[in-house]
C-alpha cells in the first residue's frame, strides 16, 4: 500500500481511476489558451493583440469550467477528496515539481527580469507577454500594460475560474460559497478594476482592502504624497488605510476572527483558497513546522515595523511642512504605543502567553526602543543605524519578492498553498496575535464524537494539527486559523464548528471527553485547573 | 519498578498508557503484531480512497512515544501465563508484567462460509487487510467487481472505498432492509436509495452461500442462498460484523465469553489482569448498552477509566448517555440516547425527512411521560453537548423540539431545518391527540 504513494513520481499514470475523456479535452483546451501566452513570453508578435489576449482567457476559463464541471456535477454532492494523495500534481509528484519549477521561474522573472516577457525599458514600447496585454490596460485606464498588469490580469482570471471550480467542489456547503464568492468580489472589484479606473481617473493606484503591513509600501514615500497630492479623496484614502489598521481590522477580528480577512477578503488568501485549494494537503502538520513558524512569521513582523518606524522617521525628517509630528514626537508616539501595547497584553492576557512568547516579546521590544532613542538622540537621519531606504530595499527583495511572491506562490506544489500566510505575511501575524488574545472565534469541537481520523490535520492549510484538539474535546484557538473551515468540512463525524461566541470558556481543555462518567470527567479535568 | 504491559495499541491502550503515564511514573509498554505506531482505525478507509497517506492516520509523531517513555514492542503475543505473570511471543520470545491490560480489539467476523478464506476475500479491519484490497482491488481492470457480504458500517465504507476508484460493487444485505437492526425504517430506507444513487448494486435479503475460487485459489464469484445465482467477482469484502479478537486466551485461565469477561472495574477473574475496549465484556450489560462495545469511544473511556485504577484511584466504568456516530457515503448520522430500530413498548417516534432525501430526524419520547429518549439525526449535524444535559435533565419532548435550534451544528449559513421540524411534529401530535 505505502509503496503506491512513490508512483507519483513515475510518468506513467498510476492512479487507480485516471482522468476522464472529457476532462482531457478540458485540459488541452486550458493549455491551449496558456501556449498563446506562452509563445507571447517568446516574442511571437500576435498580428491581432485584442483576439489573441481574448481567445487566451477564454479559453483558459473554459477549459477550468468544463473540468470542474466534470469533476463535481456527474457526482452526488459531498466531500470531493478521491484520489488527492495519488494524484501527481497534488502529492508532489513529477507534475507537481514541475508546476513549482515553473511557477517559481516565472515569478523571478516577473519580479527580477520583466524585459524577457516583453517589458518596455526606458520608455520603449512593450513587447511580447505585455504588449499582448496593452489593448485591455489601454480598455481600462488608457495607459500601456506593465508585468503587474500582466500579473494582476493572470492573477484575477486564476482566482475566478478556480474560484468556480471551489464553488461546484463545495457546493453542499455555503459557508465555502459564500467566503469564495466573497473573495472573488474583492479580487475583481477592489484589487483588478477599481485601481485600474482609480488611475485612469489620475487618482493614485490604490486597493483598499490591501492593508499596511500586508501592503508595506503604504506608508513610503512616494505612497503618502501620491495621497496627501490627491485632495480630499487622497487624504480621506490614507484616512481610511490608517483607520484599517487601528480600528477597523481590529474590530472585525474582535467579531469574526482573522478569517474576516485572511479567507474572504485578502488577495493571497483569494489565491491561496481557489488556485491553491488542490495543495492545501501538503503543508506539514509537524510540531517542528509549528515551531519555525512561530519564529519565522514574528520576525517578518518585526522586520516590517522596524522598516516603517524608519521610513516615516525620514519622512518626517524630508517633509516637516507635511507632518504632524516633529520627530521626536514621532520616536515618542512609537515607543510609548508599542510599550503600552506590550503591557497591557502582559496585564490582562499573560496566562494566553507562553514563556517564550513573552521573552521573545519583550526582548525584540527593549532592543527596538533602545535603538530608536540611541539614534533618534545621537542626532543622524538613521533610525536604525542604517538608511531607511537601504530597509526598504532589503524588505521589499527579501519579503515583498521572495518570500511573497517566489516561495509564497511558487511552492503551493511543494510546501502548501498557504506557504506565505503562515510564515511570512506580517499582516497574518497581528491578525492571529488579536485572535488568539482578543477574539469571539474559535473552532468548537463536538464532545466525544472525534474518532481520531485525520481527515482535519490533513486538510488544514494552514498546517494545524487539528486532531490534536479535536480528540481532546478542546476548541481550536490558534493563531494561525485562517478559519477557512475546510476541516469542519472534511470531517466525517461532524465534530468541528467555526463560531463566534462568547469570551468565557473559549479556551478549555480537557483529559477525559464528554460520554465517560460525570464524577471521573469532573474530578480529573478540575484537578488541573 | 512496576511493569505494565498493554497488549494492543488501538485507541484503548494507547488511551490507558497515556494517561497512566501523565499520574506515575510506572514503566509501560505496548504491544502490537499490526503496526509498529498507533494508528486510527477508523481511518483506514481514507488511505485506500487517497485522502490520506498511512502516515496521516497516526494521531501522535513517531518522538511521542520515547518522549513519555512507553516502549513500542512490535510482537505477537501467543501465549499469557499467569502464573509466572509473562507473555510468550510467537517467536519465542517472553517478556514479564506486572500488570496487564489486554486491549487486543477485534476481529471480523467469518460464519464458516465455504470459500472464506480462499485469496481475494478478505474482512476490513486490520492494516494488513487494506494491504490486500490494495493488491485485489488496486483499479477496475485487476478487479471487474466486487462482492461485499455484510452490511453494516464497515460494509458501506467498503463499498465507497471501491467505488472511489470505479469499481463495480454488489452489496449483499441478509436484511430486508440496510442497517435496520439498528436504524428505524424511514432511515433505514433513506440509506437504501442513498446506497443505489452512488451506483452501488445494493441486494437486500441477500445471503451468500458460497464464495468460488478459480484454478489458482483466487476467488472468481459467490453463489447466493437461495435462487443459486453466481456473480462474477475479483475480491469479495466480508463485512458482517466483528467479535473480540481473544482466541490465544484459550486456556490462559483468564475469564471468557464472547469476549474477556470483566467487572465494572475492568478487572478480569486474576488479579492485575485487566481487559479493555472492544475485546472487554461486562458481565451485566450496562444500562442498554451491550456488553460488548465495539465503538471508538468506549474504548477510548475504557482507557481513561482503567487507567485511574492502576494508578492508584479505583473507580467504576461508568460510561454516560449512548451516543455514536458514522458516515453513509456522503450522509452523516449521529445518535444521542435511544432511538430503537423497533420501538420498545414504552417508546414512541416522531419522524421528519427532508424533501430531498439526505436528510431526517428519528426522535424517541416515553409514551406516557413525554420524556425525551433519544435522537437519530442524518445530514444534519447536532450538539453532543446538548442532548447529553436534556437527557441528562429528562427533557420533555415538547421542550426538545422547541429549542432543537440550540442544539445546531451545521457550518455557519446552513439552511435550517427546526421551524419546519417543529411544525411537522405538531401536526403530528394533533393526528395523533
Amino acid at each position: 500500500m505505502s509503496t503506491k504513494l512513490d508512483h507519483s513520481m513515475s510518468l506513467a499514470s498510476p492512479e487507480p481511476k485516471g482522468l476522464s475523456t472529457k476532462q482531457k479535452i478540458s485540459v488541452a483546451i486550458g493549455l491551449s489558451g496558456l501556449l498563446i501566452l506562452l509563445l507571447a513570453a517568446f516574442n511571437i508578435d500576435f498580428p491581432n493583440r485584442p483576439l489573441f489576449l481574448a481567445l487566451s482567457l477564454i479559453l483558459i476559463t473554459i477549459g477550468t469550467i468544463i473540468f470542474a464541471n466534470d469533476a463535481y456535477l456527474t457526482k452526488l454532492e459531498g466531500i470531493k477528496n478521491d484520489g488527492v494523495w495519488f494524484k501527481s500534481i497534488s502529492s508532489r509528484g513529477l507534475l507537481g515539481w514541475m508546476t513549482g519549477i515553473l511557477l517559481t521561474g516565472f515569478y523571478i522573472i516577473l519580479y527580477f527580469y520583466p524585459q524577457y516577457i516583453g517589458q518596455g525599458v526606458d520608455g520603449k514600447e512593450n513587447t511580447g507577454l505585455i504588449a499582448l496585454f496593452d489593448p485591455l490596460s489601454y480598455l481600462l485606464k488608457g495607459q500601456p500594460a506593465s508585468q503587474w498588469f500582466v500579473y494582476g490580469t493572470l492573477y484575477t482570471v486564476a482566482i475566478l475560474v478556480f474560484g468556480y471550480k471551489f464553488i461546484l467542489k463545495y457546493r453542499h456547503n455555503r459557508y465555502q460559497q459564500l467566503r469564495t464568492v466573497s473573495v472573488m468580489f474583492f479580487q475583481l472589484g477592489f484589487a483588478f478594476l477599481i485601481p485600474e479606473f482609480m488611475q485612469a481617473l489620475n487618482y493614485p493606484y490604490y486597493d483598499f482592502k490591501n492593508m499596511w503591513p500586508l501592503n508595506y509600501y503604504f506608508f513610503y514615500d512616494w505612497n503618502i504624497n501620491g495621497f496627501l497630492n490627491s485632495g480630499t479623496l487622497g487624504f480621506a484614502m490614507l484616512l481610511f488605510g490608517i483607520l484599517s489598521i487601528f480600528v477597523i481590522s481590529p474590530f472585525l477580528t474582535y467579531k469574526y476572527g482573522k478569517r474576516w480577512y485572511c479567507s474572504w477578503v485578502c488577495g493571497c488568501g483569494g489565491l491561496a483558497e481557489t488556485a491553491g485549494d488542490s495543495f492545501r494537503q501538503l503543508s506539514s502538520k509537524k510540531l517542528s513546522a509549528w515551531k519555525f513558524e512561530r519564529w519565522s512569521i514574528h520576525t517578518v513582523l518585526v522586520f516590517a515595523v522596524v522598516m516603517t518606524i524608519a521610513v516615516l522617521y525620514s519622512y518626517i525628517g524630508k517633509n516637516p511642512d507635511r507632518s504632524i509630528f516633529t520627530r521626536s514626537q514621532f520616536i515618542w508616539a512609537v515607543v510609548s504605543f508599542l510599550s503600552l501595547l506590550f503591557i497591557a497584553i502582559l496585564i490582562y492576557r499573560r496566562k494566553r502567553l507562553d514563556k517564550d512568547a513573552k521573552f521573545a516579546g519583550g526582548a525584540v521590544l527593549l532592543t527596538i526602543v533602545g535603538v530608536l532613542l540611541l539614534n533618534h538622540f545621537s542626532e543622524g537621519n538613521k533610525i536604525f543605524f542604517i538608511e531607511s531606504y537601504k530597509l526598504q530595499k532589503a524588505y521589499g527583495f527579501a519579503i515583498g519578492s521572495i518570500f511573497s511572491g517566489v516561495i509564497g506562490t511558487g511552492f503551493y506544489p511543494i510546501l502548501g498553498n498557504r506557504v506565505w500566510c503562515r510564515f511570512g505575511c506580517p499582516m497574518a501575524a497581528i491578525l492571529g496575535a488579536q485572535q488568539r488574545l482578543f477574539s469571539k472565534f474559535r473552532i468548537t469541537t463536538n464532545g466525544g464524537q472525534c474518532i481520531s481520523c485525520g481527515n482535519c490535520s490533513t486538510y488544514c492549510e494552514m498546517g494545524i494539527d487539528v486532531r490534536s484538539y479535536a480528540q481532546k474535546g478542546e476548541n481550536i484557538v490558534r493563531s494561525s486559523c485562517v478559519g477557512c473551515g475546510i476541516c469542519a468540512a472534511v470531517c466525517p463525524r461532524g465534530v468541528l464548528k467555526l463560531e463566534n461566541d462568547k469570551l468565557e470558556g473559549r479556551i478549555n481543555s480537557n483529559e477525559i471527553l464528554l460520554g465517560n462518567d460525570v464524577d471521573l470527567m469532573d474530578y480529573v479535568n478540575n484537578q488541573k485547573n | 519498578m512496576e511493569h505494565i504491559v498493554i497488549i494492543g495499541n488501538g485507541i484503548s491502550g494507547v488511551t490507558a498508557a497515556r494517561h497512566i503515564r501523565k499520574m506515575s511514573d510506572k514503566r509501560i509498554t505496548i504491544i502490537s503484531a499490526e503496526t509498529e505506531y498507533f494508528f486510527s482505525r477508523t481511518a483506514l478507509m481514507y488511505i485506500y480512497m487517497g485522502h490520506m497517506k498511512f502516515e496521516h492516520t497516526q494521531p501522535y509523531e513517531n518522538w511521542f512515544w520515547d518522549k513519555n517513555r512507553i516502549e513500542l514492542k512490535k510482537g505477537l503475543v501467543s501465549k499469557v501465563d499467569i502464573k509466572s505473570k509473562s507473555l510468550h511471543f510467537s517467536d519465542g520470545e517472553k517478556m514479564n508484567y506486572d500488570t496487564l491490560i489486554i486491549a487486543i480489539g477485534s476481529k471480523p467476523n467469518k460464519f464458516g462460509w465455504p470459500g472464506q478464506d480462499l485469496d481475494g476475500v478478505m474482512g476490513m479491519y486490520h492494516k494488513q487487510d487494506l494491504e490486500n484490497l490494495e493488491k485485489y482491488a488496486p483499479n477496475n481492470k485487476t478487479c471487474k467487481r466486487a462482492v461485499i457480504v455484510g452490511g453494516g458500517l464497515i460494509g458501506i465504507e467498503l463499498a465507497e472505498m471501491l467505488r472511489s476508484r470505479d469499481i463495480p460493487v454488489t452489496f449483499l444485505v441478509r436484511e430486508s432492509s440496510f442497517w435496520n437492526g439498528v436504524l428505524p425504517e424511514g432511515e433505514s430506507q433513506m440509506i437504501n436509495r442513498h446506497i443505489k444513487n452512488h451506483h452501488i448494486d445494493l441486494r437486500l435479503s441477500s445471503n451468500l452461500q458460497e464464495i468460488i475460487a478459480d484454478d489458482n485459489g483466487k476467488v472468481k464469484g459467490v453463489i447466493l442462498q437461495g435462487t443459486g445465482d453466481i456473480i462474477d467477482c475479483d475480491v469479495v469484502g466480508l463485512t458482517a460484523g466483528v467479535s473480540p479478537n481473544i482466541d490465544f486466551l484459550k486456556d490462559s485461565g483468564i475469564d471468557l465469553g464472547r469476549g474477556v469477561k470483566v467487572n465494572r472495574f475492568l478487572e478480569t477473574n486474576v488479579p492485575k489482569i485487566y481487559a479493555i475496549g472492544d475485546c472487554a465484556e461486562q458481565h451485566e450489560a450496562i444500562g442498554l448498552r451491550r456488553p460488548v462495545e465495539a465503538v471508538w469511544y468506549t474504548g477510548r473511556m475504557m482507557g481513561e477509566t482503567v487507567a485511574q485504577t492502576i494508578c492508584g484511584k479505583k473507580i467504576e466504568y461508568k460510561p454516560g448517555h449512548w451516543f455514536n456516530s458514522a458516515k453513509f457515503l456522503d450522509i452523516e448520522y449521529q445518535t444521542y440516547g435511544w432511538v430503537f430500530a423497533k420501538p420498545k413498548d414504552y417508546e414512541t417516534q416522531f419522524h421528519w425527512k427532508h424533501e430531498d432525501d439526505t436528510k431526517c430526524i428519528t426522535v424517541s419520547y416515553h409514551k406516557e411521560t413525554g420524556e425525551f429518549l433519544g435522537i437519530n439525526t442524518f445530514g444534519i449535524r447536532m450538539r453532543h453537548e446538548v442532548f447529553d444535559q436534556w437527557l441528562t435533565d429528562k427533557k420533555d419532548i415538547h421542550y426538545v423540539m422547541k429549542n432543537l435550534s440550540q442544539a445546531n451544528f451545521d457550518p455557519e449559513f446552513y439552511k435550517k431545518h427546526e421551524s419546519t421540524i417543529l411544525t411537522s411534529f405538531q401536526k403530528s401530535q394533533l393526528q395523533t391527540a
